[in-house]
């Protein structure tokens, strides 16, 4: 089965250096949410990267394919490779404060990739700018578009992001732990806000989390991620029900929840982790040439 | 009882909104909040961001000064207490910060660190108290060579631990300490702070944004607004049955890790 975005056996490295993501493969399909769930330093936000061609310029991609609606992205010349992601996938960020430019009103950096990078006339921009303002459920979308970044709400900034990453129809999003500076108020408009964005557009989401009770909220299937390997694949119910590897469910049981409050808190057994090691190292053997 | 807070007020001058000439209008952070702190008690403290959690636990250490109301620690009023007594005071209350990369001083050794607080509380022996602390938080006695960067995260916040443990204080206050953690680092690190109450019968205040992490650990809870207490009381009577419209917001917001969970 291939969706949306189908990554396949992808491989990246620190030039010269330690691999960062294992043989990864997954599937997106056109309206489907797939979670990216793991530790730090685990690569999910990387495979997003590798995505959007936004790699740190020290990694490299080594082997594997990323296609995108049909296309293997690698095999592309790099400027129409970059044509060819930023007319069809956007990214909504971690922290809606460094993503946001302080100096320029809000206005411009949502018509911004319309006009500059697709080619639109800017009043027509501008119309569609307030139209996804008010879809995202700003109040006073007028005035918010003359806004600085400054003078707005953790949330607001967060819903405007959204609003740009949806501006010019993209069909794959890939959110990047979109709501981890938030507070759980604020986070649970935000997610509904994603969640209702992603249907209503019928868009392909990647949502990257370190957190397994956001991704039961809003995600399909997942992947669970250590050390750049997926250790598994899952449809969430099933994933929730019965975890099939180690780490996931050691990964579940560390979780707290205030519904379970004598359960005691088991940290990801020692055991667990040897065991996950060593299939990484195995990996590694078999891949070595 | 560890502490009395009565009507504690505090301000700061909102510098945003000086005008050009004159005094700035004051920002009200805490608005009379009002608690007590058994012997013995772990207490959650919990609110949004802004609520005014962080400001009420630098009150009750006194890194802050209040502008109104007392606070009693151990039936020693310290509220407007000046910075020579407090000194011998400080040794009974500690605090553990929310990110250990920047309240571990990069270019000391961990035994370094450990040993600050002890020195400046001109006690001796201090290698020796080093070791017992690094063996209470579940540190190999070796680490005290090594620099913070060579640790991972749940390593460094146990060092943390260390720091405030050494001195043998009455009263911990941890701020936000395991909210920049992995889960698993974040479990161990709970459960250790657990057996440290228990074992050493300290009085603990746990500053969190998380409700689940709160009612793993701590036996009160008191909910902070916008600088005012919606509610206070017993963990288990608070989430069978938040009274504050607030705490049920809050509570209805945590995406537990579920499918099924009615989430609206």
């Amino acid at each position: 089965m291939s969706g949306y975005l189908s990554i396949r056996n992808l491989t990246v490295r620190l030039k010269g250096g330690a691999t960062i993501l294992r043989d990864v493969s997954l599937n997106v399909g056109a309206g489907q949410v797939h979670g990216l769930v793991g530790e730090s330093g685990a690569g999910k936000s990387m495979i997003g990267k590798a995505v959007l061609g936004t790699l740190p310029r020290a990694l490299e991609v080594v082997s594997g394919q990323i296609v995108l609606d049909g296309t293997d992205l690698q095999t592309l010349p790099p400027k129409e490779r970059r044509r060819r992601i930023g007319a069809s996938a956007a990214l909504i960020p971690q922290d809606p404060l460094t993503a946001l430019n302080p100096s320029k009103r809000i206005g411009p950096q949502i018509t911004r990739r319309l006009v500059d990078i697709l080619g639109w006339p800017k009043v027509a921009a501008e119309a569609r700018a307030l139209e996804l303002l008010e879809e995202v459920h700003i109040p006073d979308p007028v005035r918010v578009m003359r806004s600085y970044p400054h003078e707005l709400s953790g949330g607001m900034r967060q819903r405007i992001l959204i609003a740009s990453a949806f501006a010019a129809e993209p069909k794959l999003i890939i959110a990047d732990e979109p709501t981890t500076a938030l507070d759980v108020t604020v986070q649970k408009q935000i997610l509904r806000l994603i969640s209702e964005m992603q249907a209503r557009h019928d868009t392909a989401l990647l949502f990257v989390t370190h957190d397994l009770g956001v991704v039961s909220k809003v995600c399909d299937t997942l992947s669970v991620l250590y050390a750049g390997k997926v250790v598994e694949e899952a449809n969430m119910h099933r994933f929730f029900m019965r975890p099939i590897h180690p780490y996931s469910a050691a990964l579940l049981a560390a979780t707290p929840t205030y519904t379970n409050p004598t359960g005691s808190l088991t940290p990801v057994p020692q055991a667990v982790i040897d065991g996950v090691e060593r299939e990484v190292a195995e990996h590694d053997m078999r891949a070595a040439p | 009882m560890m502490y009395e807070v009565r009507d504690l007020r505090l301000s700061f001058p909102d510098m945003a909104h000086k005008p050009l000439i004159g005094a700035a209008p004051r920002l009200e952070v805490l608005k009379g909040v009002s608690f007590d702190v058994h012997k013995g008690a772990v207490l959650g403290i919990v609110g949004g961001s802004g609520s005014g959690k962080s400001t009420l636990g630098r009150a009750m250490l006194r890194l802050l000064e209040p502008t109104g109301g007392t606070i009693s620690f151990d039936g020693t009023d310290i509220t407007h207490m000046g910075e020579d007594q407090l000194r011998g005071m400080r040794k009974r209350f500690q605090m553990i910060f929310q990110d250990p990369m920047s309240s571990l001083n990069p270019r000391r050794r961990v035994g370094g660190i450990i040993a600050g607080p002890l020195r400046l509380q001109g006690l001796d022996g201090l290698p020796g108290r080093v070791d017992e602390a690094l063996d209470m938080v579940g540190l190999p006695r070796g680490f005290a060579q090594r620099y913070p960067h060579e640790l991972s995260g749940g390593q460094r916040q146990r060092v943390g631990i260390a720091r405030a443990i050494a001195l043998r204080p009455d009263f911990i206050l941890a701020d936000e300490i395991v909210s920049g953690l992995d889960v698993s680092s974040q479990a161990q690190v709970l459960n250790l702070l657990g057996e440290l109450v228990r074992d050493l019968g300290l009085t603990l205040a746990f500053i969190s944004h998380d409700l689940s992490v709160i009612r793993r650990l701590c036996n009160r809870v008191l909910v902070l607004h916008h600088g005012e207490v919606v509610e206070e009381g017993a963990t288990a009577a608070l989430f069978d049955a938040p009274q504050a419209a607030y705490t049920r917001e809050l509570l209805g917001a945590i995406p537990l890790p579920d499918p099924h969970q009615p989430w609206g």
